[in-house]
């Protein structure tokens, strides 16, 4: 029945059924579930990240040394984050942002904003 | 690949070489070199001194496998305190705090002071962590030791017939890239190196190396080879750095490359973790990683005798 569902269902529907069922709360004004970037061995997982427009990317650092996570366009900055903190950067604009930890720079990664 | 593999056991052998190892570098200087330095160097000139180098102390980091980097920071100090011959200075090489918190900072200084030497900053990446951009940095040492510092902090100073220069490789950073100096540094260190004789040893200090340890982690620096190339024609040139906390060395010409011991935790050997997070050690292990370093100036000679002492 669930690959019924994920067969006929939009993709967003379904990554929004993926988090209900992984008991992951969704924000309940949005149908735009809420994607997670992990930062794990200094590398940002996945390391592209593709999202619908008006989605909120929310990055945390799993490593036991801080990171930031710094658009090279400059249009979004986190503050430093260590151990377990988080940031999180709504896309209301289409298109692709590469960003970076300012802190180690060969860690990059970037987020696709799909158009409406 | 045979080649690579003998590197890496040769580096992992020297991050974990032990105490009171002395390493001599004369390797790689031609003779001839040699005796035009001879020549252009009055020997009255350079005095014969030591100092001490201490590095990333990452003062708050509290974690596996280091659960009080201050007191093994406290214990660093009171190494350098019982040392037999009192250093003129101490050169910190930066990762001073963990976050650039103020705290981290007063306490880092506080320690520091009981050693009651001189000491020379530069900022590892963790001290440029504060909303300010590196503003609580450079409020407390970014005028440098004569208020000369320029830019974000870099300056120079001599010590008995020496030239030492301070250059901050931790800012502006680009995605992708490693350590960086900038053309604003570079176009004074130009100016800086320039009314100084060939025979004057030049003693660097940064905090990530200023050569290539291992690029996928970041280890080295985008621009350093313009910054080697104004230093080429000196006759002896030792190049110091903290960052990847191990006990790392190299000689190209007359350029001698240190890597030095954190206070704080060991790294992996370059390529040898998934990360070049903290090496998780057992407890009774960690002092033996950790370490500081006497550097001694000798008259006469283009190497600097380096010697690494960790902190058991």
């Amino acid at each position: 029945m669930l690959s019924h569902l994920i067969r006929c269902a939009p993709s967003a529907a379904v990554a929004a059924l993926a988090a209900v069922a992984l008991g992951v709360a969704a924000p309940a004004s949005s149908a735009i579930p809420p994607t997670t970037v992990k930062i794990d061995n200094f590398t940002f997982g996945p390391v592209t990240t593709t999202v619908p427009l008006g989605a909120t990317v929310t990055w945390v650092n799993g490593d036991d040394i801080p990171h930031t996570v710094v658009a090279v366009d400059k249009s979004f900055r986190s503050k430093v984050l260590d151990t377990d903190e988080k940031f999180s950067f709504t896309f209301t604009k289409a298109g692709t942002y590469d960003y970076f930890c300012s802190i180690h720079p060969h860690m990059t990664g970037k987020v696709v904003v799909k158009g409406a | 690949m045979r080649d690579g593999h003998s590197r890496r056991r040769v580096l992992e052998c020297m991050g974990w070489a032990g105490t009171g190892l002395v390493w001599t570098m004369a390797g790689g200087v031609a003779s001839s070199i040699t005796l035009d330095a001879a020549q252009a160097a009055p020997k009255s000139v350079v005095k014969p001194f030591s100092f001490l180098q201490v590095s990333d102390s990452h003062i708050g980091f509290a974690k596996d496998p280091n659960p009080d980097a201050r007191a093994t920071f406290r214990e660093a100090v009171a190494k350098i305190k019982s040392m037999p011959v009192k250093p003129d200075f101490i050169l910190h090489t930066g990762d001073i705090t963990q976050l650039s918190k103020d705290a981290e900072f007063d306490d880092a200084d506080q320690i520091l002071k009981e050693a009651g030497l001189p000491v020379f900053h530069v900022p590892g990446e963790h001290d440029m962590l504060d909303e300010g951009n590196g503003r609580a940095y450079l409020d407390r040492y970014g005028k440098g030791p004569l208020g000369a510092a320029l830019g974000d902090g870099w300056y120079s100073f001599d010590h008995n017939g020496c030239h030492f220069v301070a250059l901050i490789n931790v800012k502006e950073l680009k995605a992708g890239g490693m350590g960086h100096l900038g053309a604003d540094q570079l176009a004074w260190l130009q100016k800086d190196l320039a009314g100084l004789r060939a025979s004057t040893p030049v003693v660097v200090f940064t905090h990530v190396p200023m050569w290539t340890v291992y690029e996928q982690w970041g280890w080295g620096t985008d621009d350093a080879a313009q910054a080697l190339a104004l230093l080429a024609r000196f006759g002896s040139v030792t190049v110091l750095n903290g960052h990847i906390h191990q006990v790392i060395q190299k000689t190209e010409g007359h350029v001698a490359f240190h890597t030095a011991r954190s206070t704080a935790f060991p790294q992996p050997a370059p390529g040898q973790a998934a990360s070049p997070g903290p090496m998780k050690i057992p407890a009774g292990d960690l002092r033996g990683a950790l370490g500081v370093r006497q550097v001694s100036v000798v008259p006469g000679r283009e190497a600097l005798a380096v010697v690494d002492a960790s902190l058991v």
